[in-house]
């Protein structure tokens, strides 16, 4: 299982322009990565003598804290930077903020904005590593990168596992990295949501649609949990949130009438009783906590390769 | 690249390692406390096999564990190649015991240099001893090893290969010259 | 003074020549046209090798002038455009304020006079401040120069109030040029509603919010028999409901951009904001459309669409930068590498949409190379590559997708009015 090849790149923008070899080096390096954690120093000085700037345009809790744990794991120096919304017409551009983290010799920027594109506008004017930990609707790559890694390592490989994607696919970066990683390492990806939560023309990009979750369960390895978030996506499609639950919501019930050992998966933070029951989100197939764990060994295989990377895309 | 000489064969390998085995029991007036480390590559078959070798003389099992010192290297943003992260496997806790921590060859000092400081994030270990099978001088800190199966002078434009069966599907050390 | 342009390859569709010929300017005016001319002149040129054409018409072009000074000027506007090859354009009327008045539209008048480098023609607002509630008064702001009006950046949503003004427009023959958007259906689409809005996360604009307020545009038209045209047509569909229409005979004309032809979607991939143009970049399906439409004659002309932004305004979130590219320096070089290059138009049929049909639709006595016409000529050589650079562009906003692309199709010299108002590097 042991990948030779190298990590040239010095950016993590998304996982589209990954290819498998990469996906699965950053897979790899993260499995060697796991075991410092579980030390009695969970400390290693890899990133010694390295800033790591966290830069959150929008608030994050979770996202954040796995980025620092995972730096300071690695004995980077990291400062965290709440940047709220920018407005366009005052305030500092993104680039502005950029620039001026260079200057101050920071090694690598994590960025989180509301905005699709927000890294790779970044990326282009800044020399130093940028990792995307979330843009707009586009790509959260190191969470789908978490995801594929505890799928891996429940199941021991990604090739010919059904994964199906349930929630607002629409509106989701997570839907997206998980289809591009997924995909790409040989999985089948089933996206269910209804209509007007699917994106135009997914099934081009290798993903199948199904509106019906009974249906889409029925051979399904895991299935990735999305929060929903019930002012912004679900209006109009639903009348209320119980009604979303009763469709799409992924309960204990639903779950008997499937394979035994479905894994179930869910980004955080939990909405209970809207798109998971508490008996699932706290039952024996869901690695919901595993992720978090993982979540660390994959940022930190993630921030040591982009500092030895070179190559800006 | 050309290949100057061959310092070990097959034989001469495994006789090094029962040597070595030999010294480490003499000098530890037995085995108790004892683990072994091995690094990243070679150094961990070597450390598998000098296990096997101290099972023989002592009829005792020494843990064995694994130890990658790629994030503790002082070289990560001189060198242009893409070190691939493994894992370290450490499955016993060092503190208080005496580790033989093993590499197949002993050059500049600082792979050990790293390999101690990852240990030492482990725990407190006793005593640390180094075993190589090649020592071809040229250090660069101030480290030697207790254990040595060869001493081999070399000049710096020399590399000296450690091929194992595990790896290179082959048992030999040679001397390869640079052009 | 008069200058003498010798051995120059003339391509004057107005006029059916295709040929090798001389011409001869006297001040301001096309004096003769023939081969060999030999006389006396203050300045002759050398065209041998070189293509001979009239200075091109650009029918939209946004100046910004007055109110967004900062993006361009009357001045550079026009300073670009001579740059370009283009020595008359028509002026959007979506400037702060908007070509609303007779008052505004003298402003402007006044603002040409002074600065202005080439011809520029107004185009007046169909409704006041563009805002689509209440009609303008066309036969003054005709009366004022206007020659044609649009609400460009903007389509009237209210059916009843866009008839009236067709058939106003009908009445005081002034053509009514048409950006054909529902906004609804667009929703705030900022790139091409498919798998590309999929993949980058950006909300899409389908082809419907075009093509189905073309087809309504159309029909208007058909019932209050004005002459429309079309502006940016972009997608496959657009293309074939004006065929249809032309075929049916209603007095519709359309133009297409510079970029619809040679960029397609999927170069969006990198989030480049000057490739956020609305309408938005569409399929290769639709290119190939667009450039069948322009070679069997759907298609009338070629616009820049020329709509400069600051760097504020675009090198900032993708979703959150305006809408709009630059492109007076570069249409004439995207359109010979893009369609003379690849054979698909001859240079008498680029000619024809460059410069004689706009002219044509806007009534303008332009587009030609015939004796007696106003001097506006183009010399164009098209043996050397040329790369576009930042540095050169002359527009105040820089927002140009072409920049560091390579083209052929190189403007040498412009001259405007019988004067030689730019030269190429290559000859300065």
């Amino acid at each position: 299982m042991k990948n030779m090849s190298s990590w040239t790149k010095k950016d993590l923008l998304g996982l589209y322009e990954l290819n498998k070899e990469e996906i699965e080096l950053i897979l790899d390096t993260a499995d060697s990565f796991k075991e410092i954690s579980t030390r009695e120093i969970k400390k290693v000085p890899a990133l010694r003598g390295k800033t790591v700037v966290n830069l959150f345009y929008e608030p994050s809790t979770r996202t954040r804290v796995s980025f620092e744990v995972a730096a300071k794991r690695l004995s980077a120096d990291v400062i965290n930077i709440a940047a709220q919304e920018s407005s366009v017409k005052k305030g500092e551009t993104i680039i502005d903020t950029g620039t001026n983290i260079q200057a101050l010799k920071a090694d690598i920027i994590v960025i989180r904005h509301d905005s699709s594109g927000a890294a790779a506008m970044l990326s282009r004017h800044v020399n130093i590593s940028v990792v995307n930990a979330g843009d707009g609707w586009h790509e959260h790559p190191t969470q789908a990168l978490l995801d594929i890694f505890t799928l891996r390592e429940k199941i021991g490989k990604i090739k010919g596992l059904h994964v199906v994607i349930v929630g607002d696919i629409s509106h989701s970066r997570v839907a997206r990295s998980n289809i591009w990683g997924l995909t790409k390492l040989g999985a089948k990806v089933t996206v269910c949501a209804p209509p007007m939560l699917i994106p135009e023309e997914i099934e081009k990009t290798g993903a199948q649609v199904c509106h019906d979750i009974d249906e889409a369960l029925k051979s399904a390895d895991a299935v990735n949990v999305l929060r929903m978030q019930f002012e912004r996506d679900l209006k109009g499609a639903f009348p209320n949130q119980h009604e979303y639950f009763k469709k799409f919501g992924i309960t204990k019930e639903r779950l008997e009438k499937v394979k035994k050992g479905i894994i179930v998966m869910h980004p955080g933070p939990l909405n209970r009783g809207i798109e998971i029951s508490s008996e699932v989100a706290d039952g024996a197939n869901s690695v919901i906590l595993e992720q978090v764990t993982n979540g660390i060994a994959v940022r930190m295989a993630v921030l040591f390769l982009v500092s030895q990377g070179k190559e800006k895309p | 690249m050309k290949e100057k000489a061959k310092i070990l064969d097959k034989v001469g390998i495994e006789r090094a390692l029962m040597r070595i085995a030999h010294e480490i029991i003499e000098s530890n007036k037995g085995t108790q406390d004892l683990c072994i480390v091995g690094i990243r590559t070679r150094g961990a078959f070597l450390a598998e096999r000098l296990a096997s070798c101290i099972e023989k003389i002592d009829n005792n099992k020494v843990p064995v564990g694994i130890l990658d010192i790629t994030l503790y290297r002082d070289d990560l943003s001189l060198i242009s190649e893409q070190p691939v992260v493994h894992k370290t496997q450490i499955g016993f806790d060092i503190s208080d015991k005496k580790i033989i921590l093993v590499d197949d060859v002993l050059y500049t000092g600082r792979t050990v240099r790293a390999a101690i400081d990852a240990l030492m994030d482990f725990g407190r270990p006793k005593e640390i001893q180094l075993a190589v099978l090649v020592d071809r001088g040229h250090r660069e800190l101030p480290i030697r090893a207790d254990f040595a199966g060869k001493n081999i002078p070399t000049s710096k434009n020399e590399i000296i290969e450690v091929r194992l069966q595990e790896e290179d599907k082959i048992d030999e050390v040679v001397i390869v010259e640079r052009d | 003074m008069k200058i003498l342009i010798k051995n120059g390859h003339i391509v004057d569709p107005a006029n059916k020549i295709d040929d090798i010929r001389d011409i001869l300017i006297e001040n301001d005016k096309i004096s003769q046209v023939a081969k060999a001319i030999d006389t006396k002149s203050d300045k002759i040129i050398d065209a041998k090798d070189k293509i001979v054409i009239p200075g091109l018409v650009d029918m939209h072009v946004h100046l910004r002038e007055p109110g967004r000074e900062d993006e361009e000027t009357v001045f550079s506007g026009t300073k670009a455009a001579l740059k370009g090859g283009i020595t008359s354009v028509l002026a959007m009327p979506n400037t702060e304020p908007a070509m609303d008045s007779v008052e505004n539209i003298k402003k402007l008048k006044d603002i040409i006079n002074k600065t202005a480098q080439a011809n520029v023609f107004i185009c007046g607002a169909i409704t006041i401040g563009r805002s689509g509630k209440e009609l303008t008064d066309i036969s003054q702001l005709k009366k004022e120069g206007a020659i044609a009006i649009t609400d460009d950046g903007a389509s009237v949503d209210d059916e009843i109030l866009f008839l009236k003004q067709l058939k106003n427009s009908a009445q005081e023959k002034i053509l009514v040029i048409c950006h054909s958007e529902d906004k609804l259906l667009s929703n705030n689409g900022v790139v091409n509603l498919g798998v590309i809005s999929t993949i980058l996360g950006l909300r899409g604009s389908p082809k419907e919010a075009e093509y189905k307020r073309v087809e309504r545009d159309i029909n208007l038209a058909e019932k209050a028999g004005a002459a429309v045209h079309i502006a940016h047509v972009s997608c496959k569909e657009s293309v074939g409901i004006i065929a249809q229409a032309k075929k049916k005979g209603i007095s519709v004309s359309c133009e297409t951009a510079t970029h619809y032809f040679s960029l397609d979607e999927e170069l969006l991939m990198g989030y480049d904001t000057n490739l956020k143009i609305n309408p938005p970049l569409r399929t290769k399906s639709d290119i190939a459309a667009i450039k069948q439409g322009l070679k069997d004659g759907t298609i009338d002309c070629i616009a820049s669409d020329h709509a400069p932004h600051t760097q504020n305004e675009k090198e900032i979130e993708f979703d959150r930068a305006e809408f709009g590219k630059i492109g007076l320096e570069s249409s004439l070089a995207v359109s010979v590498t893009e369609l003379i290059k690849t054979k698909i138009l001859t240079w008498t049929q680029l000619v024809e949409k460059l410069c004689l049909n706009p002219a044509r639709i806007l009534q303008i006595d332009k587009g030609t190379l015939g004796e007696g016409k106003d001097a506006d000529i183009t010399i164009v050589s098209t043996d050397k590559e040329f790369i576009i650079r930042r540095e050169e562009i002359l527009s105040k906003s820089k927002n140009s997708p072409f920049i560091g692309k390579k083209f052929t199709g190189k403007v040498e010299y412009t001259i405007f009015a019988g004067k030689i108002a730019y030269v190429g590097a290559n000859y300065r």
